[in-house]
């Protein structure tokens, strides 16, 4: 029992770790990225090829000066940036980050914080929650620019949650009706991954999972060229830091999300046939340790796509925003599940 | 600890919690600080069902309640900017009719808890009854009937709604 806990609270550091590294590194890599895409070197001067930037711009962060600003309400004020960041770190914990291994002893350890049955419900709630963390921060800061732009996040990702939300389910039918991030991942050990199933439900998770996160195109609640800052036009500090870096990390967790879904998660093709080449038994913690780098590559491919898409396409008008969530996304999604379901009614998968 | 089980130590503290934010949402002078509140009461109350074993009930109810219609709360509070000085005065006439109406929905409240005594709770299985599985098997099998009115109520409030917000009715 007392191994069980510390084993849990290792796997939740390391996580958590995971999770901030990703992201630090994220801001880097991003930076460099468009250098790449305009012709330009990009951050070199902390360390060997910029290594260290994401130390220097944290540490800047913190030596900041503070603002407060007088009128606004200063506990909501602090609140904002908390609870954003609170629930980006909170969906890393249903993540099955790769296969069960077992010990000599004969214990089996998981690699993930928790497997609850209805893990993907537990993510579209946190989800959901995300935003207040915006809402409370934009309307603490008793500004204009900042109450429109959380009004624009609020919308924004309440609408897009509905698109989602009916993609998922869809999902759902097809990898066998489970609510379980694992069973989810483990459904697709055998065959073949759900994208070949789902192309039109991943292409509408993708685009939602692009406005979940604020990422541009879909980045209206920052628009600075209408909005100076948006909703942390008044932030300063690591309180601004929070938000941002928060942004990174749901981005890492939204990439696990889209792998875990729709690419098999911890699982790669002729995953069997390299364990036995290499004589693994089954339960061994190397098979766990490579799943993970499997789905470590496939999380790091996301990530570059979402940079790709950031320095390429233009932002969006609002009202072309809110065109595309309810009138194009909404009913495709719907489309999507009528289809998934006869799909999977002929291929046996749902008896009536 | 002091005989009773975690469980009830559990109803207990988080009975106090919603019953004390549910009076801060009354008694908060500011409107958007009453909708926090509100929110704290429903995370309370998922907690109650998730200790009747109601798992998927939880979850859906912070989705679409604390996620979801409480946003638009907020969201409307948020633009219309509510000020103490900005607040219409009410008469004494107004504040007698709302303690009237509020009273007496007190006393309804009362009759049907009064009531619900004599219920016999029915039990679907064990603690297994609050699966995503098992609730979608009752609802869909045993309470059909009763599931579809509710869906087609919820439909004709949903168009009615659009209709009356609507700002020019062809």
């Amino acid at each position: 029992m007392l191994s069980f806990i510390i084993y849990k609270l290792l796997v939740c550091v390391i996580v958590f770790a995971i999770s901030l590294g990703v992201a630090a590194y994220s801001t880097l890599w991003e930076r460099k990225f468009a250098a790449f895409l305009q012709d330009r070197v990009g951050p070199d001067r902390a360390g060997p090829k910029g290594i260290l930037q994401p130390l220097a711009d944290g540490g800047k962060m913190f030596f900041k000066e503070e603002i407060i600003p007088n009128v606004s309400n200063r506990f909501l004020f602090i609140l904002g940036p908390s609870l954003f960041m609170l629930t980006a770190l909170m969906t890393g914990t249903v993540i099955p980050w790769g296969k069960d291994f077992t010990t000599t002893a004969g214990n089996t350890y998981s690699f993930q914080i928790t497997d609850i049955n209805i893990g993907v419900l537990y993510l579209l709630g946190v989800v959901s929650i995300g935003v207040y963390g915006i809402m409370i921060g934009g309307w603490a800061s008793n500004n204009k620019y900042a109450l429109l732009g959380a009004i624009r996040a609020s919308s924004q990702m309440i609408s897009y949650e509905i698109a989602m939300g009916i993609s998922i389910i869809a999902l759902i039918v097809t990898s066998g009706g489970t609510l379980s991030l694992r069973e989810i991942v483990e459904s697709q050990d055998a065959g073949v991954c759900n994208v070949v199933w789902q192309p039109l439900g991943f292409l509408i998770f993708f685009v939602c999972a692009l406005a979940e996160t604020n990422r541009a195109p879909f980045d209206l609640p920052e628009c600075e060229a209408e909005l100076v800052g948006g909703y942390h036009t008044e932030y300063s500090s690591m309180k601004l830091g929070l938000f941002l870096f928060a942004e990174y990390i749901n981005m890492f967790i939204s990439s696990a999300i889209m792998s875990a879904f729709y690419f098999g998660g911890y699982n790669f093709p002729f995953a069997q046939e390299l364990y036995n080449t290499l004589g693994l038994e089954t339960g061994s913690i190397w098979i766990s340790i490579i799943g993970f780098g499997a789905f470590f590559t496939k999380i790091i491919i996301f990530i570059n796509v979402f940079m790709w898409i950031r320095w390429t396409l233009p932002r969006f008008r609002y009202d072309q925003l809110m065109n595309l969530g309810w009138r194009i996304l909404l009913p495709l999604s719907l489309l999507n599940l009528a289809i998934t379901v006869v799909v999977e009614y002929f291929r046996g998968n749902i008896q009536f | 600890m002091l005989g009773y089980t975690i469980t009830q130590w559990l109803f207990g503290v988080l009975s106090f919690l919603s019953i004390m934010f549910g009076l801060m949402v009354v008694f908060s002078r500011n409107p958007v600080s009453s909708v926090l509140y509100l929110i704290l009461t429903f995370f309370c109350i998922a907690g109650h069902y998730l200790l009747m074993n109601a798992q998927f009930l939880a979850i859906v109810h912070i989705v679409v309640y604390a996620g979801a219609i409480m946003v638009l709360f907020l969201f409307v509070i948020m633009l219309m900017n509510l000020n103490e000085d900005q607040e219409p005065q009410r008469t004494w006439l107004t504040k007698i009719i709302a303690a009237v109406a509020g009273g007496l929905m007190l006393v309804v409240l009362v009759g049907s808890l009064k009531g619900s005594e004599q219920l016999q709770l029915q039990h679907y299985g064990s603690s297994q009854v609050g699966l995503v599985k098992n609730l979608g098997m009752v609802l869909f099998r045993d309470f059909l009937f009763p599931f579809e009115i509710a869906s087609v109520l919820l439909l004709a409030a949903m168009v009615g709604a659009i209709m009356i917000g609507k700002r020019d009715i062809k």
